[in-house]
């Protein structure tokens, strides 16, 4: 094959015609925009400011009512943002819920396991939970807030594949996972100190002591 | 250091990596052997572990693009098309038609050259040392057509949050064209090479049998899900990009052996081949990038986006706190959900297959540590 470059980029095609003939790509589910206030007519030139929490839409279907009647006051929230939807529920009550999502509503596949901080609030992490259920071609989000130092069941004993993603979470926030078969850091040395994807732990940050120690250098920066 | 344990006295502990030439990369593995029969194994992960998801906590939207090139280094468009998507997503834009198009294209000639040095480098490590050759010298087009479209071969940062940068370059479609007819002999190639070959089948039938079953429990998705038998593809499940418009097969295998594996991958490389063809034929005209800010603020929020990359599932989730950097920034690779099955697929079998199944796994190591 040759090398036919030339050096003068292809001028932009016009832009009329032929785009109808190709629909835009889109998976089906309808995002409903969140609804950003407009401001009245002819207001100044500052744009609306988005508010500061998640627009989200209430969830409802046959998967919540299920979980409702099994789990009840249990579970805090359902709701849906930009098509995606997702349940909130009490950090002792996650496990069952993944366990009745897999047996009863074919959610069989554990996609990720993650954990973000927030080391303002009281309750410092958010843990979530994303499954897919091949038989319904449908992905939801399981999220719970836990304190630093609550250790949270393992859900290896639901999903083997929670094995690793539970130790990088460790590695990686120093949540502890009960029950977990094989608690050790997995990315990082064994003998780290600290948990990089903590907020407050700095990009320029390295555990010093370990890296003269094995790396005989006073910086890995 | 995980701790080598003598369980009883004839099981032998051995290390294969970090520096082995059939790891692929910096991955080590603790073998535990009885004569040649392994018993168990241990992965030792993180070698090239860079913080990847703390950097993209520290960049904007647009900084950070270039970095999950370095993820999958060998299939770095379609790390950089689920991550464009996934930004896309939380500002709820679309990329254009033509963007989406051109998209499509280099996704799918990507697919073909991480496919093509999976090849390569798969039957060296069992011990045919010509289609490494044929597969470089193939792939070598694939990488000429990204050096002409954006300057770059491996990391190329070809998409843009919101659509492309560049315009196709004049000869772009009739070169594309040119290399899916030139193409598709050669994997015919491969295939006599291979495909019947009785030492190639004798190493590679029956060996690390992964069912279906055990697949979705481990979370195991792309090529090896698909050897199994279960025929799920995120881009006709959940189509993102414009993929429903084109017309295209998942191939599957029947016993998710190692086997089922190389032939399901040597038909993606097929279809991926079909799909370029059908998109470089319709490119739409019009704009390549949509109205996207300039400085880029998503609403307060949280997406996962999903897609199919040559591995398996890539997905990003990204939680915004409305301002010009993400507040956490999640990358769910398909190399480390996957390397977490190699366990289970070696255990019971000889040690000569341990590579085998390291090769049919198609890790890389940028993607398993990031």
């Amino acid at each position: 094959m040759a090398d036919e470059q030339k050096p003068e980029g292809s001028p932009a095609p016009p832009p009329s015609g032929g785009e109808a003939a190709s629909p835009m790509g889109k998976p089906a589910t309808p995002a409903p925009k969140p609804a950003v206030p407009k401001p009245a007519a002819a207001a100044h030139a500052a744009p609306p400011k988005p508010p500061a929490v998640m627009l989200t839409t209430p969830w409802e279907s046959d998967i919540t009512e299920l979980l409702k009647e099994h789990f009840g006051g249990d579970i805090t929230e359902f709701s849906t943002y930009l098509g995606q939807s997702f349940l909130v529920a009490k950090p002792d009550a996650v496990i069952a819920i993944l366990d009745t999502l897999k047996l009863d509503l074919d959610f069989d596949y554990l996609v990720d396991v993650t954990a973000v901080d927030y080391p303002k609030r009281a309750d410092r992490f958010d843990l979530v939970y994303i499954l897919y259920s091949f038989a319904r071609n449908e992905r939801i989000r399981v999220k719970t807030v836990i304190p630093d130092g609550y250790t949270p069941a393992t859900a290896v004993t639901v999903h083997l594949t929670a094995n690793w993603l539970e130790r990088e979470v460790f590695d990686m926030f120093g949540i502890q996972f009960a029950g977990h078969p094989d608690m050790r850091r997995i990315l990082l040395p064994e003998e780290w100190q600290g948990y990089p994807l903590r907020k407050d732990y700095g990009i320029l940050q390295q555990d010093d002591g370990w890296v003269r120690e094995n790396l005989g250098i006073e910086s890995g920066q | 250091m995980p701790e080598a344990t003598f369980l009883d006295a004839t099981e032998l502990v051995i290390n294969m990596g970090p520096q082995h030439p059939s790891t692929h990369g910096v991955l080590r593995v603790i073998l535990k052997l009885d004569g040649e029969k392994v018993n168990g194994t241990e992965c030792v992960i993180g070698y090239l572990h860079r913080g990847v998801e703390k950097i993209g906590e520290n960049r904007t939207y647009q900084q950070f693009a270039p970095y999950v090139d370095r993820m999958d280094y060998v299939a770095s468009v379609s790390n950089g098309l689920g991550y464009c998507l996934a930004v896309e997503k939380l500002l709820n834009i679309e990329a254009p038609p033509r963007a989406q198009a051109v998209r499509v294209i280099l996704t799918e000639l990507n697919r073909i050259a991480s496919h093509l040095l999976w090849l390569g480098t798969h039957a060296l490590d069992i011990g045919a040392i010509t289609p490494v050759f044929y597969c470089l010298r193939e792939r070598e087009e694939v990488l000429k057509i990204f050096e002409n479209y954006c300057g770059a071969r491996l990391t190329t940062h070809a998409f843009r949050i919101g659509g492309l940068q560049y315009e196709t370059y004049d000869g772009f479609e009739e070169e594309v064209k040119k290399f899916c007819d030139w193409f598709i002999p050669k994997v015919d190639e491969y295939e006599e090479l291979l495909t019947n070959n009785r030492i190639w089948m004798g190493r590679l039938k029956g060996v690390g049998v992964l069912s279906a079953e055990e697949c979705k429990e481990y979370g195991v998705t792309g090529p090896v899900l698909r050897a199994a038998g279960v025929q799920w593809d995120l881009r006709k499940a959940q189509p993102y990009s414009g993929y429903e418009q084109y017309e295209f097969d998942i191939p599957t295998g029947e016993n998710g052996d190692t086997y089922d594996r190389y032939t399901v991958r040597m038909e993606e490389m097929r279809q991926a081949t079909r799909i370029v063809r059908q998109a470089v034929d319709r490119i739409p005209s019009g704009p390549i990038m949509g109205k996207v800010p300039k400085v880029v603020k998503p609403p307060v929020g949280e997406v996962y986006v999903a897609i199919e990359a040559p591995k398996g599932e890539l997905g990003y989730f990204i939680v915004s706190d409305n301002s010009t950097q993400p507040y956490r920034m999640r990358v769910r690779p398909p190399s480390f959900v996957n390397l977490q099955a190699l366990d289970c697929m070696v255990r019971g079998g000889l040690v000569a297959d341990v590579v085998a199944i390291i090769g049919t796994l198609d890790i890389v190591l940028g993607e398993v540590d990031r």
